[in-house]
């Protein structure tokens, strides 16, 4: 019974949810430590800000495209053909 | 003088605001249009359509230019015919000559045949369309400097001229080191490439160019062959004898350096393909939401999310260009580096 159940698609939908909530997770806390440390750099040298502010977001998508990973294979996931 | 001039630019980002919202709302009506009444949306299939190939280019309802289609097989040579042949009544696919079309790929109907497929999809009729405004711009471009050589830059010029600089110095200078100018021009043109590319593939209507995995594998390709051919003896050296490295590690190296030869190329695909083509469903899905819930609240309120996320694809396209030129140029410089510094 266990294993038809893990074969049944819907389960498989669900772990693309899952799958795509943890990495948005990760996807969180990497920009998220870029945006503090961004600002901490700020802060200590306002008048590197603006150099600051390019690398950050150069980075910062850098991590959007990980993120980005878990949207294409949940969207795979979701609309393969069950069979 | 400052503050006149950043009012023109708060009108201008507000005059873009409207324009991008406008064009939103226009989609979003031509996907309502299309739905029909009562019948249940299928959001998946919808975004499915919009990111991958085909052989006609949907516009929007009404305007479907039908691309010819090309196809070389052993037995009959090569046949040449319009797409809209497989389109009958009211929009039934129907079978042609033989063929049959189905997601997007011709397939013969006796199995017992192989076909190759030339035909001019809509990808590559954007990716013409992508090189035609390339060498229109580009081509100005330099007759402008062959005209007023050693003046100020003038017309397209002059906005051209600072993302060119910025790309020689802040991309592939400081990448490939001393021996950049003989790259420079591939660096370049990848830049614009992509750019373009992801510009152009934001348009509504337009094709998912370069969210294509053959597209952006053969950029990555390029790259790959430029790397292992322009490498010297201690990029080489790296790979079959890491200096530094105890001889009964030797087997375990090398085998991992041989795959990061692949992984990296594989890894600037991906990761262009990756960036473009999830822009793209997350806007689909946004406006999608619309017809889930039937309602124009949520429409009014998706539009402007998606309005919002169209300006974050603008930057995320020009920053997924650099990102490709800067890690190509890296890996060029990697591989012809002086390694006399061990």
């Amino acid at each position: 019974m266990l294993f038809s159940m893990l074969l049944d698609a819907a389960i498989g939908v669900m772990g693309a949810g899952i799958g795509a909530g943890l990495v948005a997770i990760g996807a969180g806390i990497g920009i998220g430590r870029i945006g503090g440390s961004a600002m901490e750099g700020m802060a200590r040298q306002p008048e590197a800000a603006g150099r600051i502010q390019t690398a950050m977001l150069i980075i910062a998508a850098l991590i959007e495209v990980v993120a980005l990973f878990g949207v294409v294979v949940c969207f795979l996931i979701a609309t393969a053909d069950p069979a | 003088m400052i503050k006149k001039f950043k009012r023109q630019k708060l009108k201008l980002l507000g005059f873009s605001f409207l324009a991008f919202l406008f064009f939103t709302l226009n989609t979003a009506t031509a996907f309502a249009s299309g739905g029909g009444d009562g019948e249940k949306v299928n959001i998946s299939e919808m975004i499915t359509h919009h990111i991958s190939d085909s052989h006609e280019w949907h516009f929007f309802d009404g305007a479907t230019l039908y691309l010819p289609v090309i196809l070389y097989s052993a037995d009959r040579g090569i046949e040449v015919f319009s797409s809209s042949n497989f389109f009958g009544a009211d929009h039934k696919v129907v079978e042609y000559n033989g063929y049959l079309y189905e997601h997007g790929h011709i397939t013969p109907t006796d199995a017992s045949r192989s076909i190759l497929d030339f035909s001019i999809t809509k990808n590559v009729a954007s990716l013409f369309l992508t090189a035609a405004l390339m060498l229109f711009v580009f081509l100005a471009v330099a007759r402008g400097y062959k005209k007023n050589a050693g003046g100020a830059p003038r017309g397209i010029q002059s906005f051209f001229e600072p993302i060119i600089v910025f790309v020689r110095d802040e991309v592939v200078k400081p990448n490939i080191g001393p021996k950049y100018e003989r790259f420079l021009p591939y660096m370049l043109t990848l830049f614009f490439f992509i750019w373009f590319g992801n510009l152009l593939g934001l348009l509504p209507g337009a094709a998912n160019l370069t969210g294509n995995t053959a597209v952006t594998a053969v950029l990555a390709i390029l790259t790959f062959i430029l790397t292992n051919v322009n490498g010297n003896k201690g990029y080489w050296g790296h790979i079959f004898n890491t200096p530094g490295v105890p001889w009964w590690l030797k087997p375990v190296m090398i085998p991992v350096e041989v795959v990061g030869i692949f992984t990296k190329p594989i890894s600037l695909a991906l990761r262009l393909f990756v960036a473009i083509t999830a822009g793209h469903i997350v806007l689909l899905s946004l406006i999608g939401l619309t017809f889930l819930f039937h309602s124009y609240a949520v429409g009014v309120g998706s539009a402007l999310v998606v309005t919002v996320i169209n300006f974050i694809e603008l930057l995320v396209a020009t920053i997924q260009a650099y990102v490709f030129t800067m890690f190509s140029s890296l890996y060029i410089g990697m591989a012809i580096a002086d390694h006399d510094d061990h």
